[in-house]
């Protein structure tokens, strides 16, 4: 039974999400009307369509004072309305909506394979012996080294052209998907790896691992019972950091593997300078990475006691 | 890259930036005195000193011109006049490889240069005195690393244009809170220590006190992280330009070369080789020697 001070906490983290996701939709308001220009000019990007800039006038509200528009703008990103992209002349919900997913499915593939495979390499080289922990420190900075769309391009090479086992582009089926998500996997899983091994290998030494040991259970069910279990609260922190860099990479991805999702229009908006779809693309990005980081935080305080007191 | 919005993360960053490459968060025991580099070390201040004469002067590295190419001479592969072979317009991979050098470290110290007298200054801000303004500084600093650092770079780039010196600027502001985390921490620090107290005792102005004391503390926790924070800029930019936003074609600058090179994978595999290990030696190179700071200045850091 959660303890009182147990609820305080999760309740003081929620808030502190909150107030961030707040700000960052401020912050988005306050760059539109510190920056150059007039706002209709910015919102509009690259079209000049007459009677554009009085429509969008219009629709921002933009002869109401600060204070309104402000509200305005709040109340509709509240309620899930991203405004309107006049380069593609749609709703840039719908924009969005119809591109999410290949990218929702290359982040969440990669992200699982990523933990996979640090757990698997921190787990077998962690405290054993100089060679495989050099061997597997090297490796790891290596990966985490390597930016992504080298990577991306060293396996089209490999599978695609040489081997033609893979798609050398497109989003269809799963094999499609096979590429991309190990391009995107490989450096997160370096750094992963790297903070998760040292943790590892900091718990080995604890006295309770000592006790397991010597009730003699074996070397490779204490560490995947009881030292990964202590290992990977402190990972638990990178949570948020780790989905924040997997849709960015995500992102740059995508343009490698000519795949269709949210780094296509993301890119098209920059390059267009379409504002209202890309605003909406970094907003959605740092929700969700304000609520992965919240969730992550609060499950680790359901998890480790020594987080509740104090 | 960014820190994970910890409720206390201010305070974690600045003992354990634990999301950075070639961390070592956990070896914080490793002895501060010793004198002998490892050849990790060595190997990559080595490289990085090449690296840096390479970027200065490329000229002395190779006579072909890394702008101009013959294109009947297009896509040979590395030969002993090409050493890296030629692109689809003929130009040496070489030359480009090595003039580009300069942009990568430009772009990449520059826009490094602008997170860290921006995280020093709101930082040291935030530090001082005055809660609100450090709750409120504070907050700007989770919101910056809430936006993952690629996607708020585009966003800077769409209100900026296209071009190298906007998205130094681009990586330059999405690394601010790295640093005005970690200075703020220190000010903290160092403002409620003794000597600091005693400083104003003996009638330091507060001004005096801060450049005595307070700066010099401060600047050796940045140039830690800052190598350290040098290689995550440098894949970064590689990244922004690869899509395009950076300097344009046919500027000699590895993320560009590789998105040439994206076209003519087919045939070609030396174009998008060399570029490419170029970005990650560099990158690898920062972060080992940044790692052995950070290992050599734990104690002080904290």
């Amino acid at each position: 039974m959660p303890s009182p001070t147990l609820w305080s906490r999760i309740l003081g983290r929620l808030l502190t999400s909150l107030v961030v996701a707040w700000a960052s939709v401020t912050a988005a308001f306050l760059a539109l009307h510190v920056l150059p220009g007039r706002i209709e000019d910015i919102l509009a990007g690259d079209v000049d369509t007459p009677g554009l800039r009085e429509a969008i006038a219009a629709e921002w509200g933009l002869d109401r004072s600060l204070p309104e528009q402000y509200w305005a703008f709040v109340s509709r990103i509240v309620g899930g309305d991203l405004g309107t992209s006049y380069v593609l002349r749609q709703p840039v919900r719908e924009i969005v909506g119809s591109q999410l997913w290949p990218t929702v499915q290359l982040a969440l593939t990669a992200g699982v394979l990523a933990v996979v495979l640090a757990v698997v390499v921190a787990l077998l080289t962690a405290g054993r012996g100089r060679l495989s922990r050099t061997v597997a420190s090297a490796l790891e900075l290596v990966l985490a080294s390597t930016p992504v769309f080298w990577t991306g391009i060293l396996l089209l090479m490999l599978f695609s052209f040489t081997l033609r086992w893979f798609p050398v582009s497109g989003g269809n089926g799963w094999q499609a998907l096979v590429l991309p998500s190990i391009a995107l996997a490989l450096p997160t899983a370096g750094l992963l790896a790297q903070v998760l091994r040292e943790a590892i290998e900091k718990t080995l030494d604890q006295p309770f691992v000592t006790t397991v040991r010597a009730r003699g259970v074996a070397e490779l069910t204490i560490r995947a019972r009881h030292v990964l279990r202590h290992a990977l609260l402190p990972t638990v922190t990178l949570g948020g950091w780790l989905i924040g860099g997997l849709l960015g990479g995500a992102v740059i991805t995508e343009k490698v593997f000519g795949r269709p999702g949210l780094g296509s229009v993301t890119l098209g908006a920059v390059l267009t300078h379409d504002v209202p779809v890309v605003l909406a693309v970094v907003l959605l990005a740092a929700f969700v990475h304000v609520a992965a980081s919240t969730l992550l935080d609060i499950l680790y305080l359901l998890i480790d006691p020594r987080l509740r007191a104090a | 890259m960014n820190a994970s919005t910890h409720p206390s993360g201010e305070a974690t960053a600045a003992l354990a930036p634990a999301d950075l490459v070639g961390l070592d968060a956990a070896r914080i025991g490793v002895a501060p005195g010793r004198r002998t580099y490892p050849p990790g070390i060595a190997a990559a201040a080595l490289f990085l000193a090449v690296l840096l004469a390479v970027a200065a002067a490329p000229t002395l590295f190779t006579g072909y011109d890394p702008l101009t190419g013959n294109v009947l001479e297009g896509l040979k592969a590395p030969n002993w006049e090409h050493l890296f072979g030629t692109d689809r317009l003929g130009r040496d991979v070489f030359a480009r490889t090595v003039h580009g050098a300069r942009y990568s470290l430009l772009i990449g110290l520059g826009g490094m240069a602008i997170s860290v007298v921006a995280g020093v200054f709101l930082g040291i801000l935030a530090g001082l005195r005055h809660r609100l303004l450090d709750e409120g500084i504070a907050r700007v600093f989770d919101v910056l690393s809430s936006f993952p650092g690629v996607l708020l770079a585009m966003l800077v780039v769409t209100f900026l244009g296209q071009g190298m010196v906007n998205i130094a600027i681009a990586v330059g502001i999405a690394g601010i809170p790295k640093f005005g985390r970690v200075v703020r921490a220190q000010t903290q620090l160092v403002r409620d220590a003794d000597y600091v107290t005693q400083a104003a005792v003996y009638g330091l102005g507060r001004g005096q006190v801060f450049v005595r004391h307070v700066l010099p503390n401060v600047l050796v926790a940045i140039s830690v992280i800052a190598t350290v924070y040098v290689g995550s800029t440098i894949l970064t930019v590689s990244g922004l330009s690869f899509l395009g936003l950076g300097p344009q074609p046919p500027t000699p600058e590895w993320g560009v070369m590789l998105a040439e090179s994206r076209d003519v994978l087919r045939v070609a595999w030396w174009p998008a080789i060399f570029p490419g290990a170029a970005i990650t030696l560099t990158v690898i190179a920062f972060s080992t020697l940044g790692g052995y700071l950070q290992k050599r200045f734990e104690g002080r850091l904290a």
